[in-house]
């Protein structure tokens, strides 16, 4: 039996030549930043050591490249930030609390499991 | 993209008949997988982050472990991975290109971007192949444990063996015999075994030859363990005295003084963990790579023979897009919290 219930969602994504040409032009821009972000990363990596004292502050500064970086690849490239809002919410919140309360316990954990191995050797 | 379709209202997206999230059944699922397999990419790091932080010993460090380039040879640091890194990222980008082509259903487009996407794959995956044969092998002076029972890593460039002519004869080799063959793994094994001794190696038959070798240059010890002498972060030691500490620990005659590139008991870059780690976690990274390579083929071949041309939709192309683009997310991590910090 033929239903008419069903909702294509997958020509949703369709778009005429202008819009591509739009979108194109975006994908080319993504793909200068990623660059340059990775070309700053490679270059801070190797001229500034990690003894010395700025590194604390080049450790932020990975890290933040490296969220940009990944941003820019789920929103623009997976277009994540094309999808509803609630799509986004459903897949970015559950991941971001557990991935916050798994980095702050096992770094806490682990610096605490360093200092007894420490007191021990003494 | 769901963005192109008419804003509806709460009211109507929630009211049942349709999807709240106005997307397909694949492409739904698809980002569900990607949420559980990012969680464990995650767990693997943050399990790193762990590690590392219980650690006592000093964590090797990024530029000095990964130096080398293919063809050129050392003092390239992190310019290697950098290009990994690139070569994922433009392969990403043929991806969406693929993606947009087949929204305006060009399927030319398609089969032109899907291509060059599995080119990328293959050049990463090519790649990874020689880092971890890099990363195995080691660096040709390894590290050492200096008499004074400090640990150190060494830099420079190492002065090429040209031959070993024997002064003792063995079972194989007699007087006077030139060896030309197989020259570094040799010298290598008998160094971990402690079958050197200045300027001189015991070979395997029982011979003994003089080492014929050109001098080092720019030699510099980093030392990663304090000794009774040397500390960790001391005095730079470089040149003369750098050659000297070495090979009186090199020629000292003692067994497992070296240790040359990694395997999964020990590694010359730094704690037995941080092989495992860069085993487990590049390794599994480049499995995906490699599964995302051959669906990408197997979707090319969909795109080829016109079955989603005939479906009405490219959709396929996009959810394996979605994939392919999570493991480049995920290099971008790797990068980072492996080579970088």
């Amino acid at each position: 039996m033929e239903r008419d219930d069903l909702i294509e969602y997958s020509l949703h994504g369709h778009h005429d030549d202008a819009k591509g040409k739009e979108i194109r032009s975006k994908i080319y821009k993504v793909t200068i930043l990623l660059t340059l972000v990775t070309i700053i990363e490679v270059f801070i990596g190797a001229s500034i050591k990690q003894s010395s004292d700025w590194w604390s502050a080049v450790k932020i500064t990975f890290i933040l490249l490296t969220l940009l970086k990944a941003g820019y690849i789920v929103m623009v490239f997976m277009h994540l930030g094309d999808e509803r809002p609630y799509l986004r919410n459903v897949i970015l919140i559950p991941y971001f609390i557990f991935v916050a309360y798994l980095i702050f316990i096992a770094l806490v954990e682990g610096t605490a499991v360093g200092s007894v191995w420490e007191t021990m050797w003494q | 993209m769901a963005g192109h379709s008419a804003q509806l209202d709460a009211k109507t997206l929630w009211g049942g008949k349709e999807s709240p999230f106005q997307t397909s059944y694949g492409k739904l699922m698809m980002w569900f997988f990607l949420v559980s397999d990012a969680l464990t990419f995650s767990g693997l790091l943050i399990a790193y982050g762990f590690t590392r932080h219980d650690s006592q010993d000093a964590w090797p460090i990024g530029e000095e472990t990964f130096n080398s380039m293919p063809f050129l040879g050392h003092g390239y640091p992190l310019l290697y991975v950098a290009l990994m890194t690139f070569i994922l990222i433009v392969s990403s980008v043929t991806m969406v290109l693929a993606v947009e082509a087949g929204h305006r259903m060009d399927r030319k487009g398609v089969t032109k971007w899907m291509i060059a996407t599995v080119i990328g794959g293959f050049f990463f995956l090519g790649s990874q192949a020689w880092e971890w044969s890099h990363f195995i092998h080691g660096s040709e002076f390894g590290k050492i444990e200096l008499n004074d029972g400090s640990v150190a890593i060494v830099k420079g460039h190492f002065g090429e063996i040209n031959s070993f002519t024997v002064i003792e004869a063995g079972k194989k080799h007699k007087t006077g015999a030139v060896i030309k063959e197989d020259l570094m793994h040799q010298f290598q094994h008998a160094a971990e075994l402690g079958h050197l001794e200045a300027g001189k190696i015991h070979l395997a038959d029982g011979s003994v030859a003089k080492i014929n070798k050109a001098a080092d240059h720019e030699m510099k010890l980093i030392i990663k363990k304090d000794g009774k002498l040397h500390k960790v972060g001391g005095k730079e030691i470089t040149g003369k005295q750098a050659e000297k500490l070495y090979y009186e620990a090199l020629y000292s005659g003692d067994k497992h003084r070296v240790i040359y590139g990694a395997n999964m008991k020990q590694n010359e870059y730094g704690p037995q963990q941080y092989a495992q780690f860069f085993f487990f976690i590049t390794g599994f990274h480049g499995f995906h790579v490699f599964s995302g390579v051959i669906i990408n083929i197997l979707i090319l071949l969909g795109v080829l023979s016109g079955t989603y041309h005939k479906r009405g939709h490219y959709e396929m192309v996009e959810k394996t897009g979605l994939y392919w683009h999570f493991v480049d997310l995920v290099w971008v991590f790797v990068f980072t919290f492996f080579y970088l910090l």
